[in-house]
């Protein structure tokens, strides 16, 4: 049980999300279970685990759509920590903490263009440079500029995901594969510390998927940020993560790197069955 | 899909069996509809006990003309559209058409008929109904049955649309809203602007447009509320009363004129938003829908009873009238004072009053379709659009729902309370009459009607359910019925909307980029 010492040690300077404890309950339904984990600063940590092993649930405990029933969700900045994620209403961790999400069913603002979803993104900082409407009502310089600093965060992002082509279309007219990558850019525009991807290459062709790779790889590299990954399509989340979360039941049954997760016998009886090869 | 249901020992009817029973159903319906209703027409004249007229012949043309009716709709579901559009054809051509030349006659023959002595009657066409109006009203039904039997035809020349193809469909019915709202927009606006210095011009005419545009105003605020931020409000009508009684309590009690009291008005309307808003807007869809409607009526009832303040159902009379800033449009000025006509040195006439208030109103409006469409540009109108699309991925994003929505909520009401205080300036007396849920349904239908979100629309949809029924007088008693029929045909035509598209409100390239089809691979 490494793995448990591990997890369980000391958050420094590169720490970004501690999970402590955190136990989610419906009812009668036990979705997580005690899971304790650190994810760090220009990481990619995957978190896999067999259908209904509440994956998704942490996603919702983690960026405030359900409050966990027990447990601490502690968001580091500059080593320090800065947010209880657990006490926040859930627009508030996408305002002041910064987390940023993706969703399973993609949720795009279907009639609004694609540009138009990135513009929404920035929705905070506008409105502020808009003097709460005020001064862009009267059509102020403070406004006009923050929109077109606002445009050019938007078009950047737009190039990076190779949807430029497409910005004045409406973003439920666009390939499925491009709807996925319209919501991990408009998920960048709101200039996230964590970002939070569920399943994001489901529904993606193999080369689909080594673009999408190349995507989140760059991001890590570039602007330093964490990224949790949740991914059923094994080439990657090996292919790319620096350290993998499996849950199993709602419980962590392992942790570390893909190569000591790959060799974990609690990994392969979770997705293989009880009977131990060899 | 009919083979699959034969797997019972029963034979699956054929369609003339269906046709058959329906058409039993639908006659025992039109019996049971009609037969007291319109059986029976109750007469009251002076010094005579009540008494009724039958009018059994109307009743029987029903159920032979409804029934039939269905018998072609039945076939046309079959897949059998040739009926419909022969009978029903046949059916409008002759009762519409035969109608609408009895009615001409009427109008224009009759008195010469008179002069010629002779018997006044239609001009010889055997119509069912003794009415002209309600011919024209079984021919527009017929109408809809060729329009349904025109879409099965479309429906079957194409087979299924593609998704492509239905998108390019949508996209090219959007071109067109686009096109026509374009050219609708500014001439309807030249045509307010001048219509009152036009030779046909009346009094009548004037006060009519004024109606029409309280209501393109109301329609605007509530597409702010309704079409931009998706909220489904029923109770729209209790902002414009808080603006009326407002203003109807701020002039009478503290003597403060319109252009005073007009900014305090939108003031407490957008404060009732804020107060409704509070508690209702974690309600979605439905269920704030009943909300609404529920604080609507809340609002009328108070009005009723609470009697010291608002003067009960008797409301407030003898508010102040309105005044050129001040300058009051008064033939006899008080002394020492002026008069409108006074000022400028012209003849008295009751039309400056009217043609001002017009003005007022035409001002006020096109200031809130000014603020409309700007909000929009603004990260509060995006904000707004967004989430009517979507509010999970909204929250996701950081925005803060509950603060996003009751700035809509507000603004919508401020947009009603200044309609509010215009309505009650212009009529000098209110009472919780006039703010009935009826009323909130017509504002909420000219929404609708002209498109979601589309501005030109609104304005259309105005003149078309405001004005129809004012020209519609004539039709006395089937006026109601008549404009339920245009109703139905026009969401039939253009379920979403007369002029329903919807213009980015940021474009990376102005021109360019847009007119490019969508290609199909372009992936990467």
């Amino acid at each position: 049980m490494s793995f448990t010492a591990a997890a369980m040690a000391e958050p420094d300077d590169t720490s970004l999300l501690k999970v402590t404890h955190l136990t989610m309950r419906f009812g009668g339904l036990l979705a997580i279970d005690d899971v304790s984990f650190v994810a760090r600063q220009r990481e990619i940590t995957g978190i896999i685990g067999p259908n209904g092993a509440g994956k998704t649930t942490l996603f919702n405990c983690i960026t405030g759509f359900y409050k966990p029933t027990i447990g601490r969700l502690e968001l580091f900045r500059d080593g320090k920590v800065a947010y209880l994620l657990e006490q926040m209403e859930g627009y508030a961790i996408g305002q002041k903490a910064r987390v940023a999400r993706t969703f399973q069913n993609i949720r795009l603002f279907a009639g609004m263009s694609v540009l138009e979803n990135l513009m929404v993104a920035q929705h905070n900082k506008l409105m502020l440079a808009s003097g709460y409407t005020v001064f862009g009502m009267l059509g102020l310089p403070v406004y006009r500029k923050a929109e077109r600093a606002a445009q050019e965060k938007a078009v950047h992002w737009l190039e990076r995901c190779g949807l430029i082509d497409h910005a004045d279309l409406s973003a439920g007219n666009l390939p499925y594969g491009a709807q996925r990558r319209l919501e991990i850019a408009r998920a960048m525009c709101t200039d996230p510390v964590l970002l939070c991807l569920d399943e994001p290459a489901a529904g993606l062709n193999p080369r689909e998927s080594a673009e999408l790779n190349q995507l989140l790889l760059s991001i890590r590299d570039e602007t330093g940020i964490g990224v949790l990954l949740i991914e059923h399509d094994m080439s990657v989340v090996m292919g790319i993560s620096d350290h993998i979360i499996v849950l199993d039941y709602g419980k962590k049954i392992s942790d570390g790197t893909p190569a000591e997760v790959q060799r974990d016998p609690a990994v392969i009886r979770a997705y293989l069955g009880e009977e131990e090869k060899e | 899909m009919a083979t699959l249901t034969m797997t019972g020992a029963k034979p699956v009817p054929s369609t003339m069996q269906i046709a058959i029973k329906e058409a039993f159903l639908t006659a025992f319906l039109v019996f049971m509809l009609s037969f007291l209703m319109i059986g029976f027409e109750t007469q009251a004249q002076q010094g005579q006990p009540l008494s009724y007229v039958t009018r059994f012949a109307a009743i029987v043309w029903g159920i032979i003309l409804v029934p039939l009716g269905r018998i072609l709709i039945v076939f046309n579901r079959h897949g059998r559209p040739m009926p419909a559009l022969i009978g029903g054809g046949f059916a409008f051509l002759y009762l519409f058409g035969g109608a609408v030349i009895a009615i001409l006659f009427d109008v224009l023959v009759i008195p010469f008929n008179d002069y010629f002595g002779e018997a006044a009657g239609a001009a010889g066409i055997p119509l069912p109904f003794a009415d002209p109006i309600v011919d024209a009203i079984f021919g527009l039904g017929a109408l809809y049955i060729v329009i349904l039997g025109i879409q099965t035809m479309r429906h079957t020349a194409h087979g299924e649309l593609t998704l492509a193809q239905r998108e390019a469909k949508e996209a090219r019915t959007a071109l067109r809203a686009k096109q026509i709202s374009m050219v609708l927009g500014p001439a309807l606006l030249v045509t307010a602007l001048v219509l009152p210095f036009t030779p046909w011009s009346d009094r009548v005419l004037v006060e009519t447009m004024t109606l029409i545009l309280t209501y393109v105003m109301l329609g605007w605020g509530l597409n702010i509320v309704v079409g931009l931020a998706g909220l489904l409000d029923l109770g729209y009508v209790a902002f414009y009363a808080v603006g009326a009684y407002s203003y109807a309590k701020l002039a009478t009690e503290f003597g403060l004129d319109f252009w005073a009291s007009l900014p305090l008005a939108g003031a407490f309307a957008a404060f009732f938003g804020v107060v409704l808003g509070f508690p209702v807007l974690r309600l979605r869809g439905d269920y704030l829908a009943i909300v609404t409607l529920g604080f609507g009526e809340m609002i009328r009832i108070t009005l009723i009873n609470w009697q010291a303040f608002t003067g009960g159902p008797n409301g407030i009379t003898g508010i102040p009238r309105m005044t050129f800033f001040g300058v009051p449009f008064d033939r006899t000025p008080e002394e020492g004072t002026q008069a409108f006509h006074t000022l400028f040195g012209l003849e008295y006439s009751t039309m400056h009053r009217i043609l001002f208030l017009y003005y007022v109103i035409l001002g006020l409006a096109l200031i809130t379709n000014f603020f409309t469409i700007r909000l929009r540009k603004l990260p509060i109108g995006r904000a707004w659009e967004a989430l009517r699309e979507d509010e999970t991925a909204c929250r996701a994003l950081g925005i803060n729902p509950t603060n996003t929505k009751l700035t809509a909520f507000a603004l919508g009401a401020m947009m009603a309370g200044f309609a509010g205080s215009f309505f009650a300036v212009r009529q000098a007396f209110i009472s919780p009459e006039s703010f009935v849920f009826l009323e909130s349904a017509v504002i909420l239908a000219i929404v609708v009607l002209g498109g979601m979100g589309s501005q030109v629309g609104v304005a259309l949809a105005a003149v078309l359910l405001i004005g129809l029924p004012e020209v519609m007088r004539e039709l006395s008693l089937y006026r109601m019925l008549a404009f339920g029929a245009v109703m139905v045909l026009i969401m039939l035509w253009r379920p979403r909307g007369l002029l329903a598209h919807r213009e980015p409100t940021i474009l990376l390239r102005r021109g360019g980029g847009k007119a490019k089809p969508r290609k199909a691979g372009a992936t990467a």
